[in-house]
């Protein structure tokens, strides 16, 4: 028989005020690299030519010869040569995803033609594979550069317009209807009513496909490429330097970051209203 | 046509029909309006007034019958009907001086904007300081309370010099307090400007302290049709009152005429039970008519 009077308790974790702890969130990073130090310590002390678990000092090497010594054939700053080549590729094909995913999805979201017409033919193709279709890219656009944009586009591009879409069409009709009686153009309502109230939700949208278009963009670099963080990663394999591929990864993951930090301070900052009306 | 129809008003709408799917909503709907009134609807929910309130401002087509704004027949909202809506009425991406200006800013080009953001400027300022909003210019719509956003929606849509001014329920997402202070600024404004007022409302007694006119909106009635299960029936306007024009005191709402008056709506007007016959309508008002089709009433006595 439950105590009745612990039954009855209320339950404090749910009721207690959202507060960011610092430390509670730093925990498990801390512990996955004490574990990953201890196991790399066994390792070698096992066995020093073990490759699996590098040594932080080997990491710093590794990372090291790649960041700041030229290489010694080319003249090229690797890690920096890589880092350039992949955030081009990833800011072209996001860039443009969120441009076009933007004039889709407000165009779709107040016309009802526009969205009856290109609809159905954005959710199928939403659900396309976009690694299934990389092949045919490859064959159809070559094996440069307009490839891996295309497939970063593809893969973004409707998940944006989609939610574009949904952010347009839940704007009031009431907003429109008031603005039209305020003396607006259907271009002034798109552009001056809808087009900053969506931009936000916009970089939102950036934010979440972001994952994706990573995954894309190793992917495509690891299959054809002579530059960037996927390629260097999947070249290295070969050796198994895993004093260079644990480095890389903690490098992209930190760009990743780094760039869904800047977005969030941009809506935060920028679009204060939306943050109070509960976006960001 | 009688002599009271051959005069144009600023409103004026004639055998309006409105139904969505197989509901019919708003039936033979007659009246007119002349500038300067303070128009207050007002009728049980789901009676129609917001179905009326979209057909006056354009936005939805009535599917019988016709609509004037000025002479003109309403073909979608224009610049000579300003909206005040219960909710939505602001951009919450823009200021509250941005919000206001809106009316300058928005059919203004690029260039004119530039040239004219001054002049913009200040016009939207003495609105707002009429509004006694002038300290809160440069917040955003979520930092201002519920009768401070309705303010600024009532300076931005003012900006515009309407013909009409259309409110939908605008002060019904208030409390108490916040929306008697609302009423008393509304009719200031409305004394100060002799403004015409197209006031829809739930609240009986927000709609007799208000209005200079108070139009009844209902579905409970009866007429030659009868009353059998197949009778499809929409609201009508079943009594129309001219109020002599409000004092600046909320003691009016505790006279006995006030109680009487809100009691005669309240029985016509709201309860299911009382069937009033088309013929019987209380349309005393100088600007009310009504035509009646003769399968309504076989007697038609034409009510100036």
């Amino acid at each position: 028989m439950p105590d009745a009077a612990a039954a009855g308790r209320p339950p404090g974790a749910l009721l207690a005020p959202l507060r960011r702890n610092v430390f509670l969130g730093l925990l498990p990073f801390l512990v996955v690299a004490a574990v990953y130090l201890v196991a790399s310590h066994e390792r070698l002390a096992e066995n020093p030519q073990d490759k699996l678990l590098p040594s932080l000092a080997q990491m710093a090497d590794a990372i090291a010869r790649l960041a700041f010594q030229p290489d010694p054939h080319t003249g090229d700053y690797v890690l920096l040569m890589d880092t350039w080549a992949s955030l081009k590729r990833i800011g072209l094909g996001v860039g443009l995803a969120a441009l076009a995913g933007l004039l889709a999805g407000i165009n779709m979201g107040l016309l009802p033609r526009v969205r009856s017409l290109f609809s159905p033919f954005l959710t199928f193709l939403s659900m396309v594979p976009p690694l299934a279709i990389l092949p045919i890219l490859f064959i159809a656009l070559g094996v440069d550069e307009l490839s891996k944009v295309a497939l970063i586009f593809l893969g973004v591009f409707p998940v944006i317009a989609r939610d574009l879409m949904m952010a347009s069409g839940q704007i009031p009709r009431e907003q429109i209807i008031k603005a039209v009686t305020l003396g607006a153009s259907a271009t002034s309502v798109i552009y001056r009513i809808v087009l900053p109230q969506v931009l936000p939700r916009l970089l939102d949208a950036v934010r979440l496909s972001l994952g994706g278009a990573w995954l894309f963009l190793i992917a495509a670099e690891a299959i054809a490429s002579t530059e960037g963080l996927g390629y260097r990663i999947f070249l290295v394999r070969r050796y198994l330097s895993m004093d260079v591929i644990l480095p890389y990864v903690f490098w992209v993951t930190a760009l990743g970051f780094a760039t869904d930090w800047l977005l969030r301070q941009i809506v935060l900052r920028r679009f204060r209203w939306y943050a109070a009306l509960g976006g960001g | 046509m009688n002599e009271a129809r051959a005069i144009p008003r600023l409103l004026h709408l004639e055998d309006v029909y409105k139904s969505y799917g197989d509901k019919l909503v708003l039936e033979n709907i007659d009246f007119a309006v002349r500038a300067g009134t303070f128009c207050s609807v007002v009728g049980p929910s789901g009676c129609g007034k917001s179905t009326l309130f979209r057909l006056i401002l354009g936005q939805e087509p009535a599917d019988a019958g016709r609509l004037f704004v000025d002479g003109s027949p309403v073909t979608g909202p224009g610049e000579d009907r300003g909206i005040v809506y219960q909710r939505y009425s602001l951009y919450p991406h823009l200021s509250v001086l941005d919000n206001a200006m809106l009316g300058r800013t928005l059919p203004a080009g690029f260039a004119e904007r530039r040239r004219r953001a001054k002049e913009f400027r200040d016009e939207a300022m003495r609105y707002l300081e009429r509004a006694g909003l002038a300290a809160h210019a440069d917040k955003h719509p979520h930092e201002l309370s519920g009768g401070m956003q309705q303010r600024v929606a009532i300076a931005q849509a003012l900006i515009k010099r309407p013909k009409i001014l259309m409110m939908d329920e605008p002060f019904g997402a208030l409390d108490p307090e916040a929306r008697e202070e609302m009423q008393l600024f509304l009719l200031e404004l409305w004394e100060a400007e002799r403004m015409t007022i197209f006031f829809v409302t739930h609240d009986m007694e927000e709609a007799i302290y208000l209005g200079t006119r108070v139009m009844v909106l209902s579905q409970h009635y009866t007429d030659d049709r009868g009353n059998g299960a197949g009778a499809r029936r929409g609201a009508r306007v079943v009594a129309d009152y001219e109020l002599p024009s409000a004092v600046n005191s909320t003691k009016v709402k505790r006279s006995p005429e006030f109680a009487a008056l809100a009691e005669e709506i309240r029985r016509i007007g709201f309860d299911p039970q009382v069937l009033q016959h088309v013929t019987e309508f209380n349309l005393r008002h100088p600007d009310s008519f009504q035509t009646l089709r003769p399968e309504e009433a076989r007697d038609p006595r034409e009510v100036a």
